[in-house]
């Protein structure tokens, strides 16, 4: 009976764990579906988007909720602005340009992030740090539980903004084709920064959900590199693959470091990773595509 | 101005373009040969660690140059190298055997890495390398009974017919013999049909396939190749830093790489040099005007990290034919001098192409 409540227990953690990689890899599905970028500061954004939160909660005094909102619009005004001034440049240049472009300037958010805020960990007080939940006998942090909740929240709202709203429809065609969308009068690059002002907002959930579990601090941007686990086992193309693949990656992670000797939960996710790309590179939730020449 | 007038086919294929590339290399190669006896033992152990990671600049630069695949994991490459070296020589094998011993043992892990990996697009591999990378540090790490793990693995002298290479000058001479090996070899499979199918596959890798290249094949070869040269730095690596830690070989080494590739200048061995000399010499010059630097920016930590972030943005965003492509311009202003156009180093107008549909 202990072991299945420490089973339990792990599970929780690990899905809230996954929970957090499985936001920080919508926002690489968002970006990637629509502009075939991959964006390797997702991480990064993600860092910044909990400094914001922590800046305006501890250090200004605003009320938790208000706080984390005008830190989310805030990153998601950061990514439009990046999309618009930097990204889009590149456009036309190889793809492994991207790729290093967004690794360089991860390192620059870093930078800018140490200078601003330092490069201690940081925390601020949430309503749901140091409180636990009882589910039917079973006690969990409320850390953890708000983390699965606030994603499920978050992921019902894209979807409906994604199905429902005009804004999101556009968005969805811009991805499935630009040059059609070009000709039914959507503004493809305009919708393009939107999407990256997504998912920077996404991040910046990601980073405020996860700052009673962990600290703030500067490296907390790496956590991008478990993401792409979730991502490529998602597909890399498929919304709610990410979110499952993340918690997948999550979970397996929590296990192998119970069960497993030391240093394996470290490398778990690499591990699951390249077994995915080895085995199944198209992913779980693969939409099939051909091309006709 | 000098034009080559082409009469023949096989001119193409020359390894000298004309007598002067011939003239001005040698001059630079005597200029080496000369340094060490001219400049301190501090210069000449840096000039050596500039061949170093010029050699992994030359191997990363066909892989990404060339072939247009990306590798995110060229530290482990490194340190596979590094270590095979150091833990051969401990077992008391010749160094003249375990430097080749380690390239070749390198390029097997690569192609091993490479075989399964190369089937993905370009940012599948950029992902699958970083992940290959990071598994293979911490194996350095946990290893303790091969690698020492944190304790370090204190690299043994190597000796060359019973000269012990103990000294700075030691490992310049080791280190520009294995650089010019390099070279020959790289400049060489770029003028045969190897060479030429790897460039076709970077251009396009659907035409070169209708044109009977074996995609997987030549792939798996150039990352190979590749990772050898990258091994074979990797020893001469050990010999420079002497003790190996584990935690040397991490993300932040593979991207220094990347940046002397891009920085040097994509699709250019010389430039994989030129990109050496910035990468390994702007540490030293921060170094440097570190306490001139207004608002203390100088004793900020991780400074090194986002100034390396900062150039290659720069680079990639304004300069993308890097070091290499603006000497190139600057050369041909100068010899065009009074007929200069203003669009003549402009890029032309390109558009995106998708990989989704492969």
């Amino acid at each position: 009976m202990e072991d299945a409540a420490r089973l339990l227990q792990l599970v929780v953690n690990g899905a809230a764990a996954g929970c957090i990689y499985g936001l920080i890899a919508l926002g690489f599905v968002l970006i990637y579906k629509a502009t075939e970028m991959v964006n390797f500061a997702q991480g990064d954004i993600m860092m910044l988007g909990g400094f914001l939160a922590f800046s305006l909660i501890a250090h200004w005094g605003l009320n938790y909720w208000i706080g984390a909102l005008l830190a989310i619009l805030i990153t998601a005004a950061f990514g439009y602005v990046l999309d618009a001034v930097v990204l889009r440049r590149v456009i036309g240049q190889p793809q492994f340009a991207v790729v290093m472009l967004t690794l360089g300037l991860g390192f620059i958010f870093r930078a800018g992030a140490g200078i601003t805020w330092g490069y201690d960990s940081v925390g601020f007080e949430t309503p749901f740090t140091n409180k636990t939940v009882n589910l039917g006998g079973l006690v969990l942090g409320q850390d953890n539980v708000s983390i699965i909740v606030g994603t499920v929240i978050l992921c019902g709202v894209l979807f409906t903004f994604f199905s429902k709203t005009r804004l999101g429809v556009a968005m969805q065609a811009a991805s499935q084709n630009q040059l059609a969308a070009y000709y039914m009068g959507i503004p493809v690059r305009n919708i393009f920064s939107m999407i990256w002002a997504i998912s920077a907002g996404v991040a910046a959930v990601a980073g405020i959900l996860l700052s009673p579990v962990s600290m703030i601090d500067v490296n907390m941007g790496f956590l991008g590199i478990k993401a792409f686990a979730a991502a490529v086992i998602g597909g890399f193309g498929s919304i709610p693959g990410s979110l499952i693949g993340g918690v997948i990656v999550g979970v397996v992670e929590q296990l192998a470091g119970y069960y497993l000797p030391a240093g394996f939960q470290e490398v778990t996710s690499n591990v699951v990773l390249l077994a995915m790309l080895i085995l199944r590179p198209q992913g779980l939730f693969a939409e099939r595509m051909g091309k006709r020449v | 101005m000098r034009y080559v007038f082409r009469t023949n086919y096989r001119q193409d294929l020359a390894a000298w373009r004309h007598r002067g590339d011939v003239f001005w290399y040698s001059l630079l190669l005597i200029v080496t040969l000369l340094i060490p006896m001219v400049m301190g033992e501090f210069y000449v152990g840096e000039l050596g660690a500039v061949f170093i990671f010029a050699i992994a600049g030359v191997g990363l630069m066909l892989l990404v140059g060339y072939t247009g695949l990306i590798s995110l994991g060229h530290a482990a490459f490194l340190g596979i190298g590094a270590y095979t070296n150091s833990v051969l020589l401990s077992k008391g094998v010749p160094f003249l055997i375990t430097l080749p011993v380690a390239g070749l043992f390198t390029a097997l892990c690569g192609a091993a890495i490479g075989r399964p990996t190369l089937r993905m697009s370009g940012l599948y591999l950029a992902i699958a390398t970083l992940a290959f990378g990071s598994i293979v540090g911490t194996i350095f790490q946990k290893w303790t009974s091969v690698t020492g793990g944190f304790d370090g693995f204190p690299v043994p002298t190597p000796y060359v017919f019973g000269i012990p290479l103990d000294n700075a000058t030691g490992i310049y001479y080791a280190s520009l013999v294995v650089l010019i090996f390099v070279l020959w070899l790289s400049t060489n499979m770029l003028r045969t049909p190897v060479g030429r199918a790897m460039v076709a596959i970077r251009d396009s890798e659907i035409s070169a396939q209708s044109m009977g290249i074996h995609l997987a094949r030549y792939k798996t070869l150039a990352f190979a190749v590749s990772a050898g040269m990258t091994g074979l730095a990797g020893a001469l690596f050990a010999h420079y830093v002497r003790y190996l830690a584990p935690d040397a070989f991490d993300v932040l080494l593979s991207v220094q790489f990347v940046t002397i590739v891009f920085v040097g200048g994509l699709g250019s061995i010389r430039g994989a040099i030129l990109g050496a000399l910035f990468v390994r010499l702007l540490p030293q010059f921060i170094a440097i005007i570190r306490d001139d630097l207004p608002f203390g920016i100088g004793r900020m930590p991780g400074l090194e990290p986002s100034l390396f972030g900062l150039i290659l943005v720069l680079v990639i965003l304004f300069q993308p034919g890097g070091i290499d492509g603006l000497w190139l311009k600057t050369k041909h202003w100068f010899q065009a001098y009074p007929l200069k156009r203003a669009t003549g180093g402009r890029r032309q107008k390109s558009y995106a192409r998708s990989e989704r549909l492969r």
